[in-house]
């Protein structure tokens, strides 16, 4: 009865199986490494690594989803993390708003951007997707460096520090044990969507626009969706980072800055949430161990690109996870 | 049974390309239960009409009624929505998704949940994403891929894909199902294995409308047969009327041969 | 206020030329392969670049300036090879993801050879602005121009008369015949690559003088060259051309008469008012999509 089975090439075959089933299992081992890394971390620049490394991943978490998923691109979420930051910090220093109030509402302001902008913007695809989302995210940076009586212009802004029930949260140790946990929160909600009547909307989105049409899934309405999600976790990362920081500049919301996200995803894998948090800790804590290679950042953060998209395309953790599953059967 | 009415009506149905006319001043009835089929020569129509009857295309002019509903001018989520299901010719199956996510996908129509639902996992959809990989599960096994449930699909042999997607269609439990080749490029084991199952579906009250060129095929399933030629239709009746038509035989061959006897869609099998 | 309007519309046509350059370099691509080129305005900034280099180093600018364009039609090539052609059948997100790998890999190598400094071209002929009804033009800006337009009738001649750009047309119009009738496309791919590097060297060998250039030049003019090719209607010519223009005119006219802090946002607003209103751009983008 066999016959030629039918290969395809672009829409990647989701290996999540063995990455993310069972997804508490896998939650339960990211709980364990983020507990269990500080026995690791001898200096406070470790633990501020390591928070940069969680906050990365939150938003990469999201915007795996909407890459990886939804199959969907988009190149300027780094403004949505921006937006994230300056809102907060803007909400909080110039309208005196709390800032365990003005973190959220931020996040939420952003959402609400992000579903104003995300109808006209999917209905794109391919390229134009790509340009329109570019687009926005060059608009929201150029605003961010002009508009200095809000923002601080170019030179960014002093955002005030975390007040949690009175306590200032200051510090990389705390920070450190904060972020993670924002981390597994973020990893459990979006483990939880893929195994959902909705996340199988996405991925039969990416799998087959028409045929999930005909199913009768209402393809606009989930990816502006995911849009949205994405986007909010990215405010949130954003705006988490930019008290952490105390600081923030536009550079946050700038081209570049988007596309290191994206490499992030891509590199540490399409459809795998575990594969966003390995993508980003891979190409967050790189650069910081090869101080050597500061002047080739860039070069090398190309090549990875480059090198992922043409031989794994599928990212690293799949591929990986797909020898792994070779190796056993 | 024909007293009743019917479950598709359509009438003056119209498409065109550009010049190319795919269909032209259409008017088809499907009765409920019956397994309908429409064959002609390439480039008939037939992919076209099918398009139209699941929304993918937008019809110039006419009229869809499902069970009553106008259908003409509706997304295709609706028409979805309506209760019609379909194959496709050219396989779209969810290759990202194992046997069973493209069959519970199937059932999104009555599985969707909010965003929230989603997210946080509620008891109220851990319980229902179980009884819909249940439902999923029942379905395979209708369908005779019982053993593929965890196989990724993009693995899986062309006979079985083609069984797949049925499978998938039928996950929204729809009122109608269009099957648009779903014997080609299978071998004849395979073709009577799609036979009987459409044999089933049809006893246990699915409306099928199948657009075929396995003859055998048709002329064993079909309740009813309409044949398209050129956009428009050129007979209809049951499997031994349509064999027996002057003007379906010289369609499929040209006027005044011999060979008739041998080549006719029905000949073999009237 | 004649002489104000002469002048932004001077300097709008000029950058505007710029911009169509670097546009033709996006629209020839997509049309051998429907992929956006990211790492078009690489290609812009590398001519630049070695100009400037090897005037620097003492070579006179009659070679400087076409050896500066083999370099840069040289790393086209290169990375066609390398980075394209191995992922030719991915899908257009993929291809993308790689274009802008490749152009951070070359603006990482450009800061590592020539560091992080401005580094400029002598004007080809004079320095010497001239003055016209009030406004006042840099003598460059008509090379410019002039460059732009000869590279224009070039290219026209190259697809209309020769057998090699007669072939390349082809292919944008139907892949699959253009096989079919034993043209190699991914030849086509190949020169196409090599043909949009040269353009888009040639705008920036023609912009240095006036705009100095830098390792990090090619982002905002690659993206704003991308957006000419929008406007104007991807994969169609004249629509580069008229598309690069018209982004030229209402950068200009908008720096000058609204803002000029937001100048370089006009551009990034077109794309959008181009991608949501009118998808096909002024002339209407090849597209071939099959129901």
């Amino acid at each position: 009865m066999a016959h030629a089975t039918v290969t395809v090439s672009d829409s990647p075959v989701a290996v999540r199986h063995w990455a993310a089933r069972p997804r508490v299992g896998g939650t339960l081992v990211l709980a364990a490494v983020v507990a269990l890394a500080p026995l690791l971390m001898r200096n406070n620049y470790a633990y501020d690594v390591a928070t940069q490394v969680a906050l990365n991943a939150i938003v990469c978490v999201g915007l795996n989803l909407l890459i990886g998923y939804a199959g969907q691109i988009s190149l300027g979420h780094a403004g949505f993390f921006a937006l994230g930051g300056y809102g907060s910090a803007i909400l909080a220093t110039r309208y005196g708003v709390p800032v365990w109030v003005s973190l959220p509402l931020a996040c939420a302001l952003v959402g609400g951007l992000a579903f104003v902008i995300g109808r006209p913007t999917l209905r794109l695809k391919g390229h134009t997707l790509a340009m329109a989302t570019l687009g926005l995210g060059i608009i929201i940076s150029i605003v961010l460096s002009t508009e200095d009586r809000w923002t601080g212009g170019p030179d960014g802004m002093a955002v005030p520090p975390l007040v949690l029930f009175g306590w200032i949260v200051k510090g990389e140790r705390i920070w450190y044990w904060l972020a993670g946990g924002a981390l597994l929160l973020a990893v459990w909600l979006a483990l939880n969507l893929i195994e959902s009547p909705t996340g199988r909307a996405l991925r039969a989105l990416h799998g087959s626009e028409v045929a999930s049409e005909t199913l009768g899934i209402r393809s606009a309405r989930y990816k502006l969706q995911v849009f949205v999600l994405s986007a909010v976790f990215a405010a949130v990362a954003g705006a988490l980072t930019a008290h952490y920081a105390g600081f923030i500049t536009p550079a946050k919301a700038s081209f570049m800055h988007s596309v290191e996200l994206v490499i992030m995803v891509v590199f540490g894998g399409m459809a795998s949430i575990f594969g966003a948090v390995v993508g980003a800790a891979v190409l967050t804590v790189l650069p910081q161990l090869l101080t050597v290679l500061q002047d080739y950042e860039m070069m090398v953060f190309g090549a990875v690109l480059v090198g992922t998209m043409v031989f794994f395309p599928q990212g690293i953790v799949p591929t990986l996870a797909r020898w792994w599953a070779r190796r056993w059967s | 049974m024909n007293a009743a009415a019917p479950l598709l009506d359509i009438r003056n149905l119209s498409k065109a390309f550009g010049g190319v006319h795919a269909i032209e001043g259409l008017a088809m009835q499907v009765q409920r239960g019956a397994v309908h089929s429409v064959i002609g020569p390439n480039g008939a129509g037939k992919t076209s009409l099918i398009n139209m009857l699941s929304g993918v295309y937008r019809p110039d002019t006419g009229s869809i009624r499902l069970a009553g509903r106008e259908l003409f001018g509706e997304p295709v989520h609706a028409f979805a929505a309506a209760g019609i299901g379909r194959t496709f010719q050219n396989l779209q199956v969810f290759f990202n998704m194992t046997a069973l996510e493209n069959v519970m996908t199937g059932r999104h129509l009555r599985d969707r949940c909010s965003l929230f639902a989603a997210l946080l996992h509620t008891p109220a959809l851990v319980r229902a994403e179980t009884a819909c990989r249940d439902a999923a599960r029942a379905l395979l096994r209708q369908v005779g891929l019982a053993g593929y449930e965890d196989v990724p699909s993009a693995s899986m042999p062309y006979g079985a894909l083609k069984r797949l997607e049925i499978a998938r269609a039928l996950g929204a439990q729809p009122l109608l199902l269009l099957l648009d080749e779903p014997a080609a490029g299978l071998n004849a084991t395979e073709a009577r294995e799609i036979d009987a199952l459409i044999r089933r579906l049809a006893a246990e009250g699915t409306t099928v409308v199948l657009v075929e060129h396995n003859m055998r095929l048709v002329m064993e399933v079909s309740d009813h047969i309409f044949v398209l030629d050129h956009g428009r239709k050129l007979a209809e009746g049951t499997p031994a009327e349509v064999a027996a038509d002057a003007r379906v035989i010289e369609a499929y061959l040209g006027t005044g041969s011999g060979h008739e006897q041998e080549a006719t869609p029905g000949a073999a099998y009237a | 206020m004649s002489g104000a309007w002469l002048q932004f519309i001077a300097s709008g046509l000029t950058a505007g030329a710029i911009y169509a350059l670097v546009a033709l370099g996006f629209s020839i691509i997509y049309n051998a392969s429907t992929a956006i080129n990211f790492a078009q305005g690489e290609f812009v900034m590398i001519g630049g670049m070695s100009a400037a280099t090897l005037w620097a180093s003492g070579v006179p600018l009659a070679l400087a300036l076409p050896a500066a364009i083999g370099a840069a039609v040289l790393v086209a090539l290169i990375v066609e090879k390398v980075a394209i052609e191995p992922a030719r059948h991915s899908g257009t997100v993929t291809l993308i993801i790689i274009t802008i790998g490749v152009s951070l890999f070359l603006r990482g190598l450009a800061q590592v050879v020539w560091g992080k400094g401005v580094h400029r071209l002598p004007a080809f002929t004079s320095e010497a602005p001239i003055s016209f009804m009030g406004a006042t033009i840099l003598p460059q800006s008509l090379w410019v121009l002039v460059g732009a337009a000869v590279a224009v009738a070039a290219l026209s001649a190259f697809y209309g008369r020769t057998l090699m750009g007669k072939a390349m047309l082809a292919t944008s119009y139907n892949r699959l015949a253009a096989q079919l009738v034993g043209i190699n496309t991914r030849g086509v791919l190949f020169a196409s690559f090599g043909l949009a590097a040269a353009l888009g060297a040639l705008g920036g060998v023609l912009i240095a003088p006036i705009a100095f250039t830098s390792y990090d030049a090619g982002i905002m003019l690659g993206l704003k060259g991308f957006a000419a090719a929008m406007l104007g209607g991807l994969g169609s010519f004249p629509g580069a051309v008229i598309g690069g223009i018209v982004l030229g005119l209402l950068e200009g006219l908008g720096a000058g008469f609204v803002s000029s802090a937001y100048k370089d946002a006009i551009a990034f607003v077109v794309i959008l008012a181009v991608l949501f209103l009118m998808p096909g751009g002024i002339l209407g983008a090849r597209n071939s999509d099959r129901v």
